[in-house]
């Protein structure tokens, strides 16, 4: 497969005034050409750091430690900010909120929004290319859609406006942040399922944080493991499921609530960001770990495409 | 367009604030024809000693005052000073408090917290105290009124634009907007500004319905106005010392104050309701 995407060793802080917390702790993550990755971890993992490091929008407070964001061959983080906001984000890179509401200013019409779109981010894009896009995310009467004001449409309907956006630059890779988590679940899987069709039918990689793994079984064909973070564990969707090999991702596993409704949690907490535990910041709380962990184990790859980063992998 | 036109069909619907709307049409009128329907249009100056505290009646439809001038006539001019008094007022205080709102929402940092503190100062000290010495520093005139009202009331517009600024600037049309390299000027004029706009159109007018009020406080006072200016709080404290024998003096002033007042506070409250936008339909939607 060809890489389309490679985060390297990226670390991230944020000033606050308890001190500095490091969100990202060497994080890394591939994505390849044509393919969706689920990026699941808890809330406060650093999956929105993630992408929002990415699209380089992080917020003033966050401060860079070093690593590489590869995105076809260059690295984005040696980018300059004109050149970035320009040709990447917005056009080669674009972004599906977590929050439909917010996502649309509510005092213009959508296709006066849809036009502003197409004016900075989608050039080539005529008004029959709009309608396809909106026909293909299932919006009834396009034509009337595009006078409507936000408010007229329902969060999954505003949701679909969201990905037929997203779609309109002819991206390589659509960062969707946890993009159903303000939607019903019937709502949700229709909007996945049509996500993911639309996105193979085009080649379009996409990257889908999520902290349910459900919906990460459902519409990925990889799926990459953050903990307090730091990536644990990368693997295509079946064999996440049959062969996880990192204790977390096991015990992550385990605590989805089986057909009799029991659940087991994983004893201990998430570790405080301002003073993380060293190496693999799960150790404290794992079963296997031992002195070695204090450091940061190396990738390896127990299988073809299965990565994961432990000392002591569960066989 | 479209959207004035659905602002105004839904007032027109509203009877409170077709009640509001009616009163202040009623008072610019007033200020406008003062002279035209006017009975006395010289008893702004002239006194006549000779007619002293009529009561109404036919040719003195509000009575005589103390200087034997026709309160309905002075009531009509009196119309002018309160509309200067408070459109100027809410205009400086908006000139001043809007853009320091916007600007202290849209930015973080220490020069935001300086300019929200120092907001703070005037919103720590009653407005009418803090009203009442300006204006008795300045000397007792409605120009110095009308400073010391915006001097007071721009703090209100502050808080409420930086409040709905922070809050916008947190979602997310607005952060794509930056994202896609729009300068802040472009972001706070074109995008928040028109968010924030329902609510200063709506504080504006309750603004203004407070501001004739505490205008009018001030003259009572002796702060305001001087002799002979028909100013409505000026001649309810000229009135005090001749009631209730002359109970119509204090009523025609009092009645005008409370009228513009109410006018003002109910087209204030419907707009509230009107303008927003989650409560509008685009035209023809038959959803």
């Amino acid at each position: 497969m060809v890489e389309l995407l490679a985060v390297e060793d990226l670390t991230v802080g944020f000033h606050t005034d308890a001190g500095l917390a490091q969100v990202l702790d060497g994080a890394g993550l591939r994505i390849d050409a044509g393919e969706v990755v689920g990026l699941v971890g808890e809330s406060g993992c650093g999956k929105t750091t993630l992408a929002r490091a990415i699209l380089g929008v992080l917020a003033p407070a966050a401060r860079i430690g070093g690593g590489i964001i590869r995105f076809k061959g260059e690295d984005l983080l040696q980018q300059d900010a004109a050149r970035l906001s320009r040709d990447i984000r917005g056009r080669a890179i674009t972004f599906i909120p977590q929050d439909p509401y917010g996502s649309f200013n509510p005092l213009f019409t959508v296709g006066a929004q849809i036009r502003d779109l197409v004016r900075w981010k989608a050039p080539r894009a005529g008004r029959e290319r709009v309608m396809e896009l909106l026909r293909a995310v299932q919006i009834p009467e396009p034509e009337r859609a595009l006078e409507k004001l936000p408010h007229e449409f329902s969060g999954g309907q505003r949701q679909r406006l969201m990905i037929a956006m997203a779609l309109l630059p002819e991206p390589d890779l659509i960062i969707a942040d946890e993009p159903t988590t303000a939607l019903d679940v019937t709502i949700q899987a229709q909007i996945l399922k049509l996500l993911r069709d639309l996105v193979k039918d085009r080649g379009i990689s996409v990257l889908f944080t999520t902290h349910d793994l459900g919906t990460a079984w459902e519409i990925c064909d990889r799926v990459s493991v953050l903990y307090a973070g730091q990536d644990m564990e990368a693997a295509p969707t079946a064999s996440f499921f049959a062969a996880a090999a990192h204790p977390y991702t096991r015990a992550l596993l385990l605590s989805l609530p089986d057909p009799e409704g029991d659940i087991r949690d994983i004893p201990g907490e998430v570790p405080s960001l301002l003073e993380p535990p060293s190496g693999c910041r799960f150790h404290p709380r794992c079963g296997r770990a031992s002195e070695a962990c204090r450091s940061r184990p190396p990738r390896r790859e127990p299988a073809p495409g299965h990565l994961v980063r432990c000392h002591h992998p569960v066989a | 367009m479209a959207a004035l036109v659905d602002v105004l069909s839904r007032m027109a619907r509203d009877r409170a604030v077709l009640l509001g709307a009616a009163l202040i049409l009623l008072l610019v009128l007033v200020a406008i024809l003062a002279p035209l329907i006017a009975t006395f249009p010289n008893d702004v100056w002239d006194i006549h000693p000779t007619q002293r505290l009529r009561p109404p009646d036919a040719s003195f439809l509000f009575g005589t005052d103390r200087m034997g001038s026709d309160i309905y006539s002075r009531i009509l001019f009196g119309a002018r000073i309160t509309i200067m008094v408070a459109v100027v007022a809410i205009g400086v205080s908006l000139l001043i408090g809007v853009p320091i709102g916007l600007v202290a929402g849209y930015y973080h940092g220490w020069p935001s917290d300086l300019l929200m503190r120092f907001s703070d100062i005037f919103l720590a000290v009653p407005q009418i105290v803090l009203a009442i010495a300006i204006a008795q520093t300045l000397g007792p005139s409605i120009e110095n009124v009308i400073l010391a009202l915006s001097l007071t009331y721009w703090p209100w517009f502050t808080r409420l634009v930086y409040a709905e600024t922070r809050s916008l600037k947190n979602e997310i049309f607005i952060e794509s907007t930056i994202a896609l390299g729009a300068s802040p000027f472009r972001v706070i004029v074109f995008h928040i500004l028109p968010n924030v706009s329902s609510a200063i159109i709506v504080r504006s007018s309750i603004g203004m319905g407070f501001t004739i009020l505490t205008a009018a406080a001030l003259g009572f006072l002796g702060l305001g106005a001087q002799p002979p200016a028909p100013e409505w709080g000026r001649m309810i404290s000229e009135s005090r010392e001749y009631l209730p024998d002359a109970w119509w003096y204090a009523l025609a002033p009092g009645l005008a104050i409370f009228l513009v007042v109410m006018g003002f506070n109910l087209v204030g409250d419907g707009l509230r309701d009107i303008l927003d936008p989650r409560l509008r339909r685009a035209p023809k939607s038959n959803g």
